[in-house]
């Protein structure tokens, strides 16, 4: 069990490694990365903007309900910002992220393993790390942070549907305690998590799908696995950072 | 053909939109963003306090609830033990008489601290570099407590000594005579 919890890590290091090796001859193909980007962020911009309206709304009304029993409904602004900037847009964005994007990764390049796609490249002295798991990567790493910026703004906008047009908190009072309270420390903090968040979703989607059995069942047991991990680590990862920001 | 189009399209609009919405973050929300734009406008005027309370580099200077700059530094004076505070007021407010007052207000109970400016009546202006002369230390609420239940204290010993509801000014009397009495 411990070896072998061992030996997976270790894979998944070298994996790391040789698919790092391939990001710079990938970059010089931007075409394939701009795909990515295509598949991993535009294509989840319709959840991610949905997600985050509500997560904005509901931040705001739990938030409202229990400040107004202090009498401070003015720094409802600043408990929505900073809510959403520092850990829900990161982490809310991460898991949906391995939903929605990391779990087509993951299926997409385990069927290219099952149908001998990858070993075809591989037999035309095609490296498949290089024009198949690398663009990936380099794809996911650079849709993330965009993502979450995007969550939080329609967050933002959420919130103050609900705290200023739906429970008259004063709207200059909203975005002035807002913008007193939050630093660019906060903003740069979510920016780190979210390109950590990305790093490892994306590595955990395209290591699965690369190493999946090639049959229909492993890619689906390599889909599954893909949400788990990611799932897990994001959490992991969130409590390690803000540990870290504190 | 068409296809790689919408690709380009609509990988454009998302990077667009991740960009501006970073942008916006980073620039607009927090206030250490806004101050990149306006550090070099304004300036800077010293204020020295006997007690700052929590008062925070980044909190809002004011004059008749009119947000006017902002405090950018606290140092502590060693020469005459008191927090040196540097405030850098936007130069659209270039007109504040040299003899105005600071004080270290609270924003509504326990909110955060400001500096409020009262205006004095000299006919010249605070500029870059000069101290304002009169200032009025934070309000510790912990210690205005204290005080409060000191004299509170004070007054209910020397009513139970003597004469119920005496006032202030007798209250130590009294005290000294309950002493005597007990001697």
């Amino acid at each position: 069990m411990i070896i072998g919890g061992l030996r997976k890590l270790g894979q998944v290091t070298l994996f790391l490694g040789s698919l790092l090796a391939q990001c710079g001859p990938a970059l010089a193909r931007p075409r394939l990365v701009v795909h990515q980007i295509y598949n991993a962020g535009a294509r989840s911009l319709i959840i991610i903007m949905l997600s985050g309206l509500f997560v904005g709304m509901v931040l705001a009304l739990t938030g409202i309900d229990l400040l107004a029993r202090f009498g401070s409904e003015d720094v409802l602004g600043v408990a929505a910002a900073l809510g959403l900037l520092k850990e829900l847009g990161p982490v809310v964005t991460a898991l949906l992220f391995a939903g929605r994007a990391g779990t087509s990764l993951t299926s997409e390049i385990g069927l290219m393993r099952a149908t001998d796609q990858l070993t075809a490249m591989e037999m035309m002295a095609v490296n498949p790390m290089r024009y198949v798991a690398a663009p990936r990567f380099l794809g996911g790493i650079i849709a993330m942070p965009l993502l979450v910026a995007i969550f939080d703004i329609v967050g933002l906008f959420g919130a103050q549907l609900v705290g200023v047009q739906q429970m008259k908190v004063n709207a200059g009072t909203f975005w002035s305690q807002m913008q007193g309270a939050v630093h660019l420390d906060d903003v740069v903090e979510g920016i780190i998590k979210s390109l950590s968040f990305g790093f490892a979703c994306t590595l955990i989607a395209v290591y699965e799908g690369y190493n999946a059995s090639p049959t229909a069942e492993g890619v689906g047991l390599a889909t599954t696995r893909t949400v788990v991990a990611s799932a897990v680590l994001t959490l992991i990862i969130d409590y390690l950072l803000t540990a870290a920001f504190l | 053909m068409r296809s790689t189009r919408n690709l380009e399209v609509g990988t454009g609009l998302f990077v667009l939109l991740g960009f501006a919405a970073l942008a916006f973050l980073t620039t607009q929300l927090p206030s250490s963003g806004l101050k990149l734009g306006g550090s070099k406008s304004g300036y800077k005027v010293l204020a020295k306090f006997d007690n700052i309370g929590d008062l925070k580099p980044g909190a809002p200077v004011s004059m008749a609830g009119v947000n006017i700059g902002e405090v950018e530094g606290i140092k502590f004076d060693a020469k005459d033990y008191k927090a040196a505070v540097t405030l850098r007021i936007s130069t659209a407010y270039n007109q504040i008489p040299d003899d105005s007052d600071a004080s270290i207000q609270t924003q509504g109970l326990l909110g955060g601290k400001y500096i409020g400016i009262g205006p004095g009546g000299s006919d010249m202006f605070l500029k870059d570099g000069s101290t304002i002369p009169f200032t009025q230390s934070a309000i510790v609420l912990e210690s205005l407590v204290n005080k409060f239940f000191a004299n509170f204290a004070q007054r209910g010993g020397g009513g139970g000594g003597g004469d119920s509801g005496s006032p202030d000014s007798s209250a130590a009397p009294s005290g000294d005579a309950t002493k005597e009495k007990q001697k």
